[in-house]
């Protein structure tokens, strides 16, 4: 699906993780403008980044998450070289996946 | 006094008349840069690209936060693939745009001497796929915007370089577009010019009004408000409504005149394309 | 869940081993099980109802090891950028809750044993509020709050 753009860089043992997901993180109170029905909701509701097998940060989301959302966190015990792995489900069970190379 | 203006008609002097009575592009130019270099002195020339960011410091900081990984790049990749995917004949859009497209956005829009029109960016990309027997896109946004961030993109950095031709035609259209800037419209009897140039840096309700000078050197826009992508001419018809004036066509003749006299305006300012704005 | 917890805590009615769990573990979700996702900390109307749905709790703690990257004003609505950084060691999760969003909660951040106190986003937020942001550690809910300004623009909000 190629929604997810990541970056991963290493610096003095600790690895950051920048995510931006291309999502509408829709409300579901938002109201079609021509229908007058509401749109519905439609939005990631957990995405999980694993290293090595493990599951370094596990983030639930609600829709006030702004649309085409932005993550960012640390973490040690991540090199250069590693493979981290970023996925996300939404609430339709619509989900994807990326991996990115620790820089 | 018929006779003497048939004459002067047939001797092809009233178009210099009518431009020694108006000023030349490069006084509007040097008119508009010293206006906002007056207006505000402590933004280096360089920064009014970055429009109210170049003015407001907590605004500036948000902005950058965004740009730390900003929402448009998203759009470029788009952008870049839909610009590689060839077209049912097998051609590509680089067959259409010089250098294959890359890093030519500063000179748009042009005027085409040929069709006697102003040429932009997205009309270039449209011409393209018609001509290689495609459907056109829509002006104002999704993937006719996205190319154009691609588009954009590849040229930041390049400064822009709108040539005003003085082929009377051109003139003709630089006028109109100079006319549109400065006129009142709506009902709230609104010029672009009374919020961009007279009271640029001066709020309306709770936002900024960002200065005229470096107004188009960022776009297409990723605006918070539309959480998306937009053309120019999708942020014209916008502002137009705004006043409640009646918005013109993205890419009629109007706003293709609008654009070729404001982009100009930025002539000398780099393209920061496509850029993040509330 | 939630409910269960109350009536052990205040029946007291099984062994007292139950009471001792419970009281161990603080009273707070695991955080094992604080990874699913919960309807009903999500779609609360209020703080209180939202940290209950999340942790079993709404007892807060405040702390100045809580610091709370957001704007005064926000440019737009829509997209707010918020940054959380604790210096709280052992912290189990960061959430964020907007207090005057219709339903308060926008995030929880479950944090592996490695990873640093920190998370950093984008919310949504409907009117100006306090930006509140709970980090979970040691059986305890510590909070900061930091206002935000959300303003009706004149042009493009």
């Amino acid at each position: 699906m190629a929604s997810i753009k990541m970056r991963a860089k290493a610096s003095d043992g600790v690895t950051t993780i920048k995510a931006l997901i291309s999502h509408v993180m829709e409300t579901g109170t938002r109201k079609d403008k021509k229908t007058g029905k509401k749109i519905p909701a439609h939005f990631i509701q957990e995405v999980v980044c694993e290293h090595k097998g493990n599951k370094i940060m596990v983030a639930n989301w609600g829709p006030a998450i702004s649309k085409n959302p932005y993550l960012s966190f640390k973490f040690s015990g991540g090199a250069s070289g590693d493979t981290v792995k970023l996925s996300w489900v939404d609430n339709k069970g619509e989900k994807d996946s990326k991996e990115a190379t620790i820089k | 006094m018929k006779k003497i203006l048939t004459a002067i008609l047939a001797l092809g002097l009233l178009s210099t008349f009518t431009l020694t009575a108006q000023a030349t592009p490069q006084d509007d130019l040097d008119k508009f840069r010293s206006y906002f270099k007056k207006r505000f002195p402590n933004t280096p020339f360089k920064d009014f690209i970055n429009g109210v960011y170049s003015i407001d410091a907590a605004s500036r900081e948000q902005w950058e936060e965004i740009e730390e990984f900003p929402p448009y790049e998203l759009n470029i990749e788009k952008g870049k693939d839909l610009f590689a995917k060839p077209f049912a004949n097998g051609k590509t859009y680089a067959s259409c745009f010089t250098n294959n497209g890359d890093g030519i956005a500063d000179r748009y829009p042009f005027f085409d001497a040929k069709s006697g029109k102003v040429i932009t960016l997205e009309a270039s990309i449209n011409a393209c796929r018609e001509a290689n027997g495609e459907k056109p896109l829509k002006w104002k946004k999704g993937a006719m915007a996205d190319i154009s961030a691609y588009m954009h993109y590849t040229s930041r950095g390049n400064i822009i370089s709108v040539k005003i031709s003085d082929d009377p035609r051109a003139m003709a259209i630089y006028n109109k577009g100079k006319a549109h800037f400065y006129a009142k419209r709506g009902q709230l009897n609104m010029s672009c010019a009374d919020c961009h140039v007279y009271n640029s840096g001066n709020k309306i309700r709770a936002d900024l009004l960002s200065p005229a000078l470096g107004h188009t050197s960022g776009f297409p826009v990723y605006r918070s408000k539309w959480g998306g992508l937009g053309t120019l001419h999708r942020r014209y018809g916008g502002c137009n409504k705004q006043v409640r004036s009646k918005p013109f066509k993205a890419q009629s003749p109007e706003y293709t005149a609008l654009q070729y006299f404001h982009t100009s305006m930025s002539n000398g300012l780099e393209i920061n394309g496509p850029s993040a704005r509330k | 869940m939630t409910s269960m917890k109350r009536r052990i805590f205040l029946k007291g009615s099984l062994a007292t081993g139950a009471i001792g769990v419970a009281a161990s573990a603080g009273l707070l979700t695991p955080r094992a099980s604080l990874a699913a996702w919960s309807k009903d900390a999500f779609e609360a109307k209020d703080v209180n109802s939202a940290l209950s749905g999340l942790f079993g709790s709404s007892d807060l703690t405040g702390s100045d090891k809580i610091k709370i990257k957001a704007p005064d004003i926000a440019e737009n609505g829509a997209v707010v950028p918020v940054s959380v950084t604790t210096s709280i060691g052992g912290a189990e999760s960061i959430s964020i809750i907007a207090e005057k969003n219709a339903s308060p909660l926008t995030a929880n951040f479950i944090l592996g044993p490695g990873t640093e106190g920190y998370v950093s986003t984008r919310i949504k937020m409907g009117k100006t509020s306090s930006v509140i942001a709970v980090v979970k550690a040691g059986g305890k809910l510590y909070s900061t709050g930091k206002e935000v300004k959300v303003t009706i623009g004149g042009c493009g909000g």
